[in-house]
């Protein structure tokens, strides 16, 4: 067993929010961890809060009308949430980095893609050590350069609008990647490009992942994306993980009734007609099911799930399972 | 081939009557109290809409709430001119002996029934013309009406008010005229702004291909997406039409003497200053209160407005 | 079989703005450039293809939106844009679509029950309307109450459901499906595209599915026609498609699709990389548009265009590596 402190150690996390008829309780006990060095898939569909958990892990989340109740989030052994406001910007940009779905309403149009990077790299200088300008635009220019970007030169001049959508993924990677950061998280980010550009993205980023040593924390509802680039999956489901495993035994064996449907709904390129889908819809927020929140949809429902909320089982050594069907595993 | 079915037949309805139309109310309700909720985040607001409303009833019911009723009309007092506030007068008496706070109510009166009135006159072809020229961006219509509006806009409006109104006789409503002229242009340009850019949107192209009149599109479908920044700019325009029906009476135009306005008001008290501050004051004060009891609920009414996230 | 819609070298260009002084030459896309088509009653045809390709540009033109540049589209034999005239309303209830975002396809200013009455009250004014909205919505599975909901109060998959329900109530031959899953979540996807199948069968629809997403299309079309910057380059029926791609852009597309089975990737072409960005329609390459990206590409394809032939078994291509008809007069 390792002893260094783990990556990132988000424990028993609630978020909810104040609306018009209550509180919306989406995140419910969330439990997510990560080692230095892995690729960690964070698969759901929408309004699982998936985003809500990245948000709240760099705390962007708008305080009121969220509110985090209870719980931790740990990087590097420090709780993130009791952080000064300091502490808090030291983390952001230089500790964890994200890139965002849509490549086009992360950039500012009105500023250029040197001014923007740039502004990027002398944030995250460490204090009292900023770079000379000289030093910044070598740093950009090496950036783009690092993300397959021809004439950075003439890229950093020009604005978003001039760049094609793959070309403004690349820059964004080339931004959070800038300032060398421990962890990036990338939520959806392939999902507005074309598959063709997706997959040069995808297999760049995996290639600078790897060559850095980065992190990642890939968040995607596209199930075929997670199994190609990710060593280890986090299913979520209505503000819980539902299911953690290494990629492979997710896909070659998935245990929670929830993954089972999510992954049989899946159109196969070989064929077979399209799966029925997965029954109701996902929970009201505002008055979530007692127990197990999949409970009103599971096929294999039994009395406790509607009542107790179910613990993560450990199922193997990297598998477990929030689900009673694994109870007395 | 398998017969057309008629997907449209007649057929023995599911759910009654009666249980839509208690759909219909609750939903209607829901609605409400999501409004409600939305405006009263802020208690600003409230504070906001509490003041209008007290405001309103306060204008309403002028004769039967003020203690001076007369005093509102022609009316001479010089035995009692120029008193300090007392338990008589709350607000003191002016130069020629009449009770302020009846005359403040009064002329709180004019000032909103002008807000009122401008926006009447001002809105719908403002809103109307901005409907027009966005939804046609592009074409002569759309040249015509933003040229035409330009026009309106350059020119500095205080002096084409205060043209207009000493043109014409001056009294409440022909100032009411002359604001008027000024202030449509600025719903023009709003509307336009916000209707050329939904005419892209999915949904209006929808309702084109399926064979939609233009009438439908500008009014059912563009119009009521427009509606936030309507009211919202209505609720702070009222405040900004009573500053200058203020400044219209205050160079003496607008409403004339023996009728309070608080613009008049003001501009008389100053000649009194400092001994007998409280004949400008409390005129001055009025005003500052009905502006920013509009100003908050313009900002409750933006809120209200606003697209839910959740 | 008749053909519910035939196209016929169709061109559409637009013109985005101009050169400066003193040329002021037209700066022209060409959105559509040549295209030729049938849709069979009854039958889903994909259309497939990234962005640039054209694709959204044919299903626009189809319903209306746009008027061709050149070239001819009919409507079981009837021209649907006969001397610039405007569509009559019995076409237009013919010819429906479903836009791809559900965000933006349904007015947020306007209840379920206001968005299902207009195209009600355009083409059938006589009828109750209450009725039939209730039947619509029954029709699609989606309870009456959601009548006073408005679009923010639904999910994606449910407000297109409501788009759905809206293209059908004017009961229409031919839908337009334009990416109608691709902004929903796998499992909200099968719902709505099991929806769309028993609907087609219910009422004998014939869709023009439009998708990037070709394991999707794998499992709901009946022939594919992949597009590329504004021409079409294979069609086939889709077991043939999938099973045996010709096309050098066919098989990129095919072996840059993330799966989620071995099975699956096993059936994936060899991998294929892709190079270089797509070039923007306004700088379309001369001689076979796909030069710059194709592994394959051979001093022929920088000179000469392509022309669809057929590979068998009503499998056209257009390709430089399946023998191309000698120029005429040769």
């Amino acid at each position: 067993m390792s002893s260094e402190p783990l990556l990132l150690d988000i424990k028993n996390l609630h978020v909810h929010f104040a609306v018009y008829g209550g509180r919306l309780n989406v995140l419910d006990g969330v439990n997510f961890f990560m080692r230095s060095g892995e690729k960690v898939g964070l698969v759901g569909e929408t309004g699982c809060g998936k985003t809500t958990t990245m948000k709240a892990i760099l705390r962007v989340l708008p305080m009121p009308p969220a509110h985090v109740s209870q719980g931790e989030i740990r990087f590097n052994g420090r709780d993130i949430l009791k952080m000064s406001d300091n502490d808090l910007s030291q983390v952001r940009g230089r500790g964890i980095s994200m890139i965002f779905q849509d490549p086009t309403a992360a950039l500012n149009p009105v500023f250029s893609i040197g001014e923007q990077m740039k502004a990027v790299i002398q944030h995250s200088a460490e204090r009292g050590k900023q770079s000379s300008r000289q030093e910044t635009h070598q740093r950009a220019v090496a950036s783009l350069q690092e993300v397959a970007l021809a004439d950075p030169e003439r890229l950093l001049r020009s604005y978003p609008i001039q760049l094609s959508g793959g070309m403004r993924q690349r820059v964004c990677i080339g931004m959070a990647l800038s300032t060398s950061p421990e962890l990036l998280i990338a939520d959806e980010p392939g999902t507005s490009l074309d598959v063709t550009i997706q997959d040069q993205v995808l297999r760049l980023l995996r290639t600078l992942v790897e060559e850095k040593n980065t992190s990642v924390i890939l968040i995607t509802h596209t199930l075929g994306i997670v199994r190609e680039t990710t060593d280890r999956v986090y299913v979520m489901y209505a503000g819980n993980m539902v299911e953690v495993a290494a990629t492979k035994k997710l896909f070659a064996n998935p245990l929670h009734p929830y993954t089972q449907g999510l992954i049989s709904t899946v159109p196969r390129l070989t064929g077979g007609g399209i799966a029925s889908g997965i029954p109701g819809r996902i929970p009201d927020y505002l008055n979530p099911p007692p127990g197990c929140r999949f409970h009103t949809r599971c096929p294999h429902v039994m009395d406790v799930c509607r009542t107790e909320k179910p613990p993560a089982y450990r199922v193997d050594e990297d598998h477990e399972v929030a689900c009673f069907l694994y109870r007395d595993k | 081939m398998a017969e057309q079915v008629n997907i449209s037949q007649d057929l023995a309805a599911t759910i009654t009557a009666q249980q839509i139309s208690r759909l219909e109310r609750e939903s209607r309700r829901e609605n409400l109290g999501r409004s409600w909720y939305k405006f009263s985040r802020n208690i600003l607001s409230i504070v906001g809409i509490a003041t209008v409303l007290l405001l309103i009833l306060l204008a309403i019911f002028a004769p039967y709430v003020t203690p001076y009723p007369k005093h509102a009309g022609a009316f001479t007092d010089f035995a009692h001119a120029k008193q300090p506030p007392s338990s008589q007068h709350l607000f003191g008496t002016d130069q020629i002996g009449r009770d302020i706070l009846t005359r403040v109510v009064f002329g709180l009166r004019s000032s909103l029934l002008m807000g009122v009135v401008v926006l009447a006159l001002v809105v719908p072809p403002g809103v109307l013309l901005g409907l027009l020229a966005g939804y046609f961006q592009g074409t002569w219509i759309d040249t015509i009406i933003m040229r035409i509006t330009d026009i309106f806009l350059a020119v500095p409006p205080l002096i084409l008010a205060l043209a207009v109104a000493s043109v014409l006789e001056p009294n409440l409503w022909n100032g009411m005229m002359a604001v008027s002229l000024m202030w449509w242009p600025w719903y023009t340009r709003l509307v336009y702004g916000t209707a050329s850019q939904l005419r892209n949107e999915y949904f209006v192209t929808a309702a084109q291909v399926t064979g939609a009149s233009t009438w439908h599109i500008l009014f059912r479908e563009i119009l009521p997406n427009t509606i936030s920044p309507i009211f919202t700019k209505m609720s702070l325009d009222v405040a900004w039409v009573i500053i200058i029906g203020s400044m219209l009476s205050f160079v003496g135009l607008g409403v004339q003497p023996p009728e309070p306005s608080l613009g008049t008001m003001v501009a008389d008290g100053y000649r009194y200053l400092p001994d007998q501050w409280w004949i400008m004051l409390f005129p001055a004060l009025a005003i500052v209160v009905v502006v920013l009891g509009f100003n908050l609920l313009g900002d409750g009414v933006r809120d209200m407005f606003a697209a839910e996230e959740f | 079989m008749t053909d519910i819609l035939t196209a016929t070298d169709l061109k559409k260009y637009f013109v985005i703005g101009h050169t400066g002084l003193p040329k002021r030459e037209p700066i022209t896309v060409k959105a559509v450039d040549g295209i030729s088509f049938i849709m069979h009653e009854g039958e889903t045809l994909g259309l497939v293809g990234e962005s640039g390709s054209g694709k959204s540009t044919v299903a626009y033109t189809t319903i209306g939106m746009y008027h061709p540049t050149s070239g001819s589209l009919k409507f079981r034999g009837q021209d649907l844009f006969p001397a610039n005239e405007k569509r009559p309303l019995r076409l237009r209830k013919e010819i429906q679509i479903v836009f791809q975002d559900p965000g933006s396809s349904l007015n947020p200013r306007r209840n379920i029950k206001e968005i299902l009455e207009m195209p009600l009250r355009i083409h059938q004014p006589d009828k109750n309307r209450l009725e039939q909205i209730i039947h619509l919505l029954e029709i699609v599975d989606m309870p009456p109450e959601y009548m006073y909901k408005y679009p923010h109060m639904l999910s994606g998959g449910e407000k297109q459901i409501v788009a759905v329900a809206r293209a059908l109530a004017t009961n229409p031959s031919l839908m337009i499906l334009d990416e109608p899953t691709s902004a929903l979540d796998v499992s909200v996807q099968a719902k709505t595209i099991n929806l769309l199948l028993r609907l087609q069968k219910e009422f004998n629809l014939s869709y023009l599915f439009i998708t990037h997403d070709l394991s999707l299309m794998r499992n709901v079309a009946s022939r594919v026609a992949i597009m590329y910057l504004g021409k079409i380059c294979e069609v086939a029926e889709t077991a043939d498609f999938f099973q045996n791609p010709l096309h050098p852009y066919t098989q990129m597309l095919l072996s840059s699709i993330p799966v989620v089975s071995e099975a699956e990737e096993e059936l994936k072409p060899k991998k294929v990389i892709s190079t270089g960005e797509i070039p923007s329609p306004v700088n379309i390459p001369s001689g076979c548009s796909f030069n710059t990206r194709c592994p394959f590409v051979m001093d022929v394809c920088y000179k000469v265009d392509p022309v669809m032939v057929e590979a068998g078994n009503g499998h056209t291509v257009r390709c430089h590596l399946f023998p191309q008809p000698v120029a005429a007069g040769g």
